[in-house]
């Protein structure tokens, strides 16, 4: 965390070099799961910079003027788009939006011509949405701009996971050595695979929690610094006899499939929301059994620390996953996750941006093309 | 064609005649005329192999040579060229083209585009159904008539076991094989990449490993009933190889393949590349391949089975893609790798690491394919350096070091997850029926000298 005067010192201005963007080094932002810790400090830093120039009475810096940000979203999601769209404008970039079809592979334009095309025109910042995994990274290779992974297919939401660090950190000061339960379908979460990363990095103790048929090959085989043998009420059969590997390409996540036992004494209980299409694909019965087995309600969050926080990537199902009495409740972060978002967005913009990473004639200029 | 070439000094290693040792070998006429030592042959051409290997032509039981219909990612002519650069002398093209070799004229155009436009021997296999649809046999006979050495719905399954019954027995009255795709495909509908650690790393859906084995041994539960010979194409996980192996030994006529990726690399190529060094994660779409790149575990006992005889054959599953087919978001992408011309370096490094003798991966790469199959009934000699063979014959230079350069592929497809890799193995040339179709060094060839 920053300190105050720092804090207050980055935001008269925002475009002066500042500490919290010292020996910044990534031009893309694809997902944490290389992130140091020091990183991950820098980004919290910058958000509270960013939230003091939202409480702002006018919450506007020139910091990103001049800089295009093009959102191109071949997924819907007003939430993470207004959000990035938000962040852009109170840092006085320039913002255009693009809802891109997953059709136009189809018809013939690929992601890297997009991608180039956005580019050659101006964009400086692409803040993309996909449906694929590794669709960023793919961007990423043919981009001399920067690239700011806005989720793609099941595989990472970096800023979601960062705006949750956020919001943890705020209530509970450090999570190293906290206890976070994320609940719900682990397999199909791009949320949850972020998390798991930033969190483990920072030390906390991470149990995923969800039926073992939405337990994703591998996790769990990993050992967590706090495991223990009962954790694995189911260990999936998989390759235990990997490369050595193995050991550090997975995050060190307890998997628990009881819910009652996983929350127990928990700092954090995060759910996921529950794709209905999920319990039509066979993985679950149905949305009885599911929410009776996985909801987190106010008697299983008895079972967790006194004031645990209750946190939702967002949108939520009231009455599956969470109930709505603890989606509302007193210990319910939801809205501050949503608030943070924005100003961690504006962190990642403004980090990726001291690289230098430039779209059009200037990249061409710089001899970056 | 009167032309004597010899082919002197070299190591010669000939599994089907037990040959591995320094001789000469003489081909007249386009076939094998002597395989000894000091061979006088006054005014024939001298290749000197000195230092080098000679073997039989390598023969591939599972190439896609794409033609007819889709010649953008791969011809008869580019096909070929590439088996040629790869030590291959015969192929066998898999039916998948479009239409499907499931009728005798599609058979008999590429039959006679091989003709003319190939450079080494094209065996078609056949489809098991009518528009590889998995419903109605094609016309077996007919298609056998017309020169097929086997049959396959290879891309997919036999998926309706009773279809996979009838096209057994059926096929047991031509006295061949049916080729199966092992894939239940309830089990790997939108998968794209082996189900593992690495899927979940990379937020892929997975295959299990299971989804092959279910198919595997159902193929053989029906080959066992009816007694049919059913051959398992591209087999990639332990539980396919011990389950081949225990029906081996039970005398069930059940034989398989494995190709040079299944033996060498893991899923790991998909996250980190073929190398394992890539910066970020690669979403390594030309190591998108069916059946997908397992696990370490898994490729431990591909070796251990092709080294104890339970899988029979390397086979290429050479399968050209264009490059837009692959420089795509991952779940987008073609799957398939083009091998064949690194399938012997690759497989090379299973000699290098002391998993198995030169003699023995020659082996698997002719005679082992050509019994497999039985493609001896198709061309005598076919795998071998007996005299009067077809004078197919290989130059390797085993311990050549090479570094993989896609763009100087001569096949059209560049898909191959080994770019910029090193291999250590070459082909130094290939002869198919007497003549030369490659040369990797003009230098070889001592044009009109006479030995000794």
């Amino acid at each position: 965390m920053t300190t105050d005067t720092r804090a207050a010192d980055q935001t008269q201005t925002l475009d002066a070099p500042a500490t919290a963007d010292e020996g910044w080094r990534r031009r893309h932002l694809l997902d944490l799961d290389d992130f140091t810790v020091d990183e991950l400090e820098q980004v919290m830093a910058a958000t509270d910079t960013m939230k003091e120039v939202l409480s702002r009475e006018v919450p506007r810096v020139p910091a990103l003027r001049g800089t295009t940000v093009v959102t191109l979203f071949y997924e819907n999601s007003t939430r993470t788009r207004t959000s990035f769209e938000l962040a852009g404008k109170v840092l006085g970039a320039d913002v255009i939006n693009i809802a891109a079809s997953a059709s136009s592979v189809t018809k013939g334009e690929s992601l890297v011509d997009t991608v180039q095309t956005l580019q050659a025109v101006g964009a400086d910042v692409l803040v993309m949405r996909h449906s694929r995994s590794g669709a960023p990274y793919l961007a990423a290779r043919h981009a001399t701009c920067s690239v700011v992974n806005a989720g793609d297919g099941l595989h990472a939401h970096p800023t979601q996971a960062l705006l949750d660090l956020y919001t943890m950190r705020s209530a509970l000061g450090d999570v190293h050595g906290r206890k976070v339960v994320i609940v719900g379908d682990i397999m199909h979460s791009r949320v949850a695979r972020s998390n798991m990363w930033a969190l483990t990095a920072l030390g906390a103790e991470v149990v995923v929690c969800g039926p073992p048929t939405l337990i994703p090959a591998g996790l769990g085989t990993t050992t967590a610094p706090a495991s223990s043998p009962d954790a694995r009420a189911f260990s999936p059969r998989r390759d235990s006899k990997e490369h050595p590997r193995m050991e550090t390409e997975l995050p060190p996540v307890r998997v628990e499939t009881d819910l009652d036992r996983a929350v127990e004494g928990a700092d954090v209980v995060m759910a996921l929301r529950m794709q209905l299409e999920r319990m039509h694909g066979g993985f679950v019965p149905g949305a009885r059994e599911y929410s009776r087995l996985y909801q987190v309600n106010a008697e299983r969050l008895a079972r967790a620390k006194p004031g645990a926080l209750v946190m939702h990537p967002g949108p939520m199902n009231e009455g599956i996953e969470i109930s709505h009495e603890v989606a509302h409740g007193l210990q319910s972060r939801v809205e501050e996750q949503v608030a943070n978002g924005v100003a961690v967005r504006m962190a990642v913009l403004w980090l990726v941006t001291r690289t230098g990473a430039r779209g059009g004639i200037r990249a061409v200029g710089r001899g970056a093309l | 064609m009167s032309e004597r070439l010899l082919i002197a000094g070299g190591r010669v290693v000939d599994p089907a005649n037990g040959r591995d040792e320094l001789a000469d070998v003489l081909v007249e006429d386009g076939r094998i005329a002597r395989v000894g030592h000091e061979i006088v042959a006054d005014g024939a051409r001298v290749i000197d192999a000195s230092g080098l290997v000679v073997a039989p032509g390598f023969i591939d039981v599972h190439t896609h040579l794409r033609e007819p219909g889709l010649e953008y990612k791969e011809d008869i002519t580019s096909g070929t060229r590439a088996a040629a650069r790869g030590g291959f002398t015969t192929v066998c093209a898999m039916p998948n083209t479009e239409p499907a070799m499931d009728t005798r004229s599609v058979v008999e155009f590429v039959l006679r585009a091989a003709g003319e436009r190939a450079v080494v021997r094209v065996l078609p296999i056949g489809a098991v159904t009518r528009g590889r649809q998995g419903d109605e046999l094609a016309e077996l006979a007919d298609l056998a008539d017309a020169g097929c050495v086997a049959f396959s719905d290879d891309g997919a399954p036999v998926a309706d076991a009773t279809v996979m019954r009838r096209a057994l027995e059926y096929a047991t009255g031509l006295g061949l094989a049916v080729i199966d795709h092992c894939e239940e495909p309830s089990l790997t509908r939108d998968g794209v990449m082996h189900e593992g650690w690495v899927s979940t790393r990379l937020g892929l859906r997975g295959q299990p490993a299971a989804a092959e084995e279910a198919m595997v041994a159902r193929d053989i539960a029906l080959a066992e009933a009816v007694g049919a010979h059913v051959h398992i194409a591209h087999i990639s996980t332990r539980g396919a190889v011990e389950a081949v192996r225990a029906a081996k030994a039970r005398g069930v006529r059940v034989t398989a393949e494995v190709t040079p990726h299944h033996l060498t690399l893991t899923h790991e190529a998909v996250a980190f590349g073929a190398d394992g060094r890539a910066a970020e994660l690669a979403y390594e779409t030309n190591a998108k391949v069916n059946p997908p790149l397992r696990s370490a575990d898994d490729v431990a006992a591909c070796i251990d089975g092709l080294a104890d005889g339970t899988v029979d054959c390397v086979a290429t599953d050479h399968a050209p893609h264009a490059v837009i087919e692959k420089l795509c978001e991952f779940d987008d992408a073609a799957f398939g790798i083009s091998g064949l011309e690194t399938a012997f370096a690759l497989s090379m490094r299973l000699v290098h690491g002391g998993r198995l003798s030169l003699a023995a991966l020659v082996e698997r790469m002719t005679l082992g394919p050509a019994r497999a199959l039985g493609l001896e009934r198709a061309v005598l000699g076919i795998g071998t350096l007996a005299e009067g063979a077809p004078a197919d014959i290989v130059v390797l230079d085993p311990d050549a070091a090479w570094v993989v350069e896609p763009e100087r592929f001569a096949s059209k497809g560049k898909n191959t997850p080994l770019a910029g890799v090193e291999l250590r193995g070459q082909v130094v040339a290939t002869m198919a029926g007497g003549r030369l179709v490659f040369e990797r060094e003009a230098a070889l060839m001592a044009a009109g000298g006479t030995h000794g």
